[in-house]
């Protein structure tokens, strides 16, 4: 499982990828991926382009970066979820938390 | 003199003072000169010192100057070697006979050392010019064959990767012509476990090589897939991504693909960028076409990628005619298309549907005559039919699922030694990946099976409290706390059974799994708890949504569920 970000030139932005399986064996990873920031960015984007699976420790996780980043003010955005996996996801109800692309 | 280099001339004269005035007038322009007194010698000479050009009395004893230059021709074969007659006669006839015998031009007597001169330039320059061309020509004709050898090694590389398959059964014609030695145009079938055949017939952009490049990963994908049972729209989307990848922008395949199920006499089909495909209902006479509603193959990402098919019910003997736009494209002597209206044509007027493929192929090649083709040409009837008539594996994988239901179980238990090393997931999707059916289902299945098995092992086996995961803090404290324990265990287990039938449409798949823990009060559980905002407690909702229910047994530590899915064919 490996979990990788980039951050836009100006701060403003990061991005998490998550590669394989995402659940809770890359919890650790993914909270560093946005905790351990010099500055807090505006927008997330979890790109989940590389994503096979996901459970519901993973929507636990998706979740904490939503506290984190500022609940309902947060603006995080979900991007390029193979299908199965974006079913999940509307199954749980996460387009209204996330603007899922 | 300086722009002419030294050339070789042969000077031909029994007259010894013509012949040493021609002699040195040539020496002083920096030419080497070889003699000859007669015209035998002449063609000796000029064998021994293969002269540029000769200059060739007309009139000589033992062979006249005609018949030397006849021989001289003869024997340099392609190669230019001016001849100019030297000659005292002026009338007209003579002339004439001289350029007849394959003289290139003439110069009288007494000689003009200026024109000899530009002659001779003049000849040197076509002479190299001829060679240079000649030159050339023997090469463009090596390349030529070096070209058209490689390619047949190579169309029967490709030949055999392409045309493999299950193209002969009974119930299947086809016609491909094509313009070069590769097709342009690709036709691939083979039989599915289930004994239904895949067709996929492809018109790539441009002809021969750069065309056919392509075919070769469609075939080996379309072949490597097929006999595996994966669906039709999974092995689009494969052949789609791969052309993607691969193929410069511009080159695409415009393709059909079926899935033809005899057993149910049901037709799947999939139009891109293909012309309509026919099918003609035997039982009324009539035709309905399948028009292309998709971008043809490798245009698109897979993400952009639509595979929504077309289905049909289809009677025995009813045909499915698809071909490249080859068919309609083709043009007469005027330049007219041959167009879907004649197409129709020779339907509404062939009476024997026996007839209808060779009604079509006659009536393009009438039309065509004697004019240009310009398009690879395809056409491709199937014929629905009893499996047993198609071909022996159809019969025998009909008489296989026709009546019977596969049903497996499988039990897997997890032991205390091996929870923190072992993940018995993965495992566990990959058997669950060899049932061909399954495999479009391969998240939802993870999601369900690691689901249950979190639960089994953390609540049931390590007796953690989902409750701490009410704050950020306490998510990770929570899995320090896994972490910890799944070290530390020495007792317990998880069970996990999993039975799998089929039926006629798709299959039920049950999953069981039994941990050693305490289990819960499970009457008292809420049912729908995805709509809450915790970090957790939401897996058992999403199972339950993905299966419709979620049973527990026991006093609690037994789970079931049941996941029945139906097959997209």
């Amino acid at each position: 499982m490996a979990i990788t970000s980039t951050v836009s030139p100006d701060g403003n932005q990061v991005t998490i990828y998550i590669q394989g399986r995402f659940d809770f064996s890359s919890h650790q990873e993914f909270r560093g991926a946005y905790e351990k920031l010099a500055q807090a960015p505006a927008h997330y984007r979890v790109d989940l382009q590389g994503t096979s699976y996901l459970d519901s420790s993973a929507l636990g996780m998706l979740l904490l970066l939503r506290d984190y980043a500022g609940g309902e003010q947060s603006n995080i955005q979900i991007v390029n979820c193979a299908p199965d996996v974006k079913k999940i996801l509307l199954i749980s109800n996460f387009e209204q938390l996330f603007d899922i692309q | 003199m300086n722009n002419v280099r030294r050339l070789k001339i042969l000077v031909a004269d029994d007259t010894d003072t013509d012949r040493l005035i021609l002699e040195s007038i040539v020496r002083k322009e920096g030419h080497n000169v070889v003699s000859a007194c007669n015209g035998l010698e002449a063609v000796q000479v000029y064998i021994a010192e293969k002269p540029d050009i000769v200059l060739l009395d007309a009139l000589m004893p033992e062979l006249d100057g005609f018949g030397a230059a006849r021989k001289i021709k003869e024997l340099a074969g392609d190669e230019l070697v001016p001849i100019i007659f030297l000659t005292s006669l002026s009338d007209t006839e003579s002339l004439v006979q001289c350029l007849d015998a394959g003289g290139d031009d003439f110069l009288s007597k007494p000689y003009n050392r200026i024109i000899l001169q530009a002659k001779i330039k003049s000849f040197n320059r076509m002479r190299e010019l001829h060679s240079t061309m000649l030159a050339q020509h023997n090469q463009i004709m090596q390349y030529n064959n070096r070209l058209l050898q490689e390619q047949t090694v190579a169309k029967h590389v490709f030949d055999n990767v392409a045309h493999s398959g299950c193209l002969n059964a009974s119930n299947v014609r086809y016609f491909l012509s094509s313009l070069a030695v590769f097709n342009g145009d690709v036709l691939v079938a083979a039989m599915r476990p289930n004994g239904s055949m895949m067709v996929l017939l492809g018109d790539f952009t441009g002809h021969g090589l750069p065309a056919a490049i392509g075919a070769m990963p469609l075939a080996s994908t379309f072949y490597g897939m097929v006999p595996k049972g994966f669906s039709m729209t999974d092995i689009l989307r494969e052949i789609n991504g791969k052309l993607k990848n691969i193929l410069p922008v511009g080159i695409f395949c415009c393709a059909t693909m079926m899935d033809i199920n005899f057993r149910k006499k049901r037709l799947k089909i999939w139009n891109g960028g293909l012309p309509d495909c026919f099918v003609y209902h035997h039982k009324e006479g009539n035709v309905t076409s399948v028009k292309s509603t998709h971008l043809p193959l490798g245009v698109l990402s897979n993400r952009a990628f639509k595979d929504n098919c077309e289905y049909f019910e289809l009677q025995k003997e009813d045909r499915i005619f698809v071909w490249s736009d080859g068919i309609h494209e083709a043009r007469n002597a005027q330049g007219e298309m041959f167009g879907e209206g004649r197409l129709k044509e020779v339907f509404s007027s062939t009476s024997a549907p026996d007839h209808l493929f060779d009604g079509i192929i006659e009536a393009v090649q009438q039309f065509v005559g004697g004019g240009e083709k310009d398009d690879d040409l395809s056409l491709l009837e199937i014929r629905m039919d009893e499996p047993s008539r198609v071909n022996s594996f159809a019969k025998e994988a009909s008489d296989r699922f026709g009546n019977s239901e596969i049903e497996w179980t499988m039990g897997f238990e997890v032991k205390p030694t091996s929870f923190k090393v072992f993940d018995p997931l993965p495992m566990l999707l990959n058997v669950l990946m060899e049932v061909p059916s399954l495999r479009a289902f391969s998240s939802t299945l993870y999601t369900i099976l690691a689901e249950l098995y979190t639960n089994a092992l953390e609540h049931g086996v390590l007796k953690l409290d989902s409750n701490l995961k009410q704050t950020s803090d306490g998510f990770s404290d929570y899995y320090e706390l896994r972490e910890q324990r799944i070290n530390q265990v020495t007792e317990g287990f998880v069970r996990i059974n999993i039975a799998h039938k089929t039926n006629e449409n798709g299959g039920l798949l049950k999953v069981r799994i039994e941990d050693s823990g305490d289990g819960f009060d499970y009457q008292a559980r809420t049912t729908d708890n995805l709509s809450t905002f915790g970090y957790s407690g939401r897996g058992i909702a999403l199972v339950e949504k993905l299966c419709g229910a979620v049973t527990y047994l026991g006093c609690g530590n037994i789970v079931e569920v049941a996941f029945s899915w139906v097959n997209d064919d």
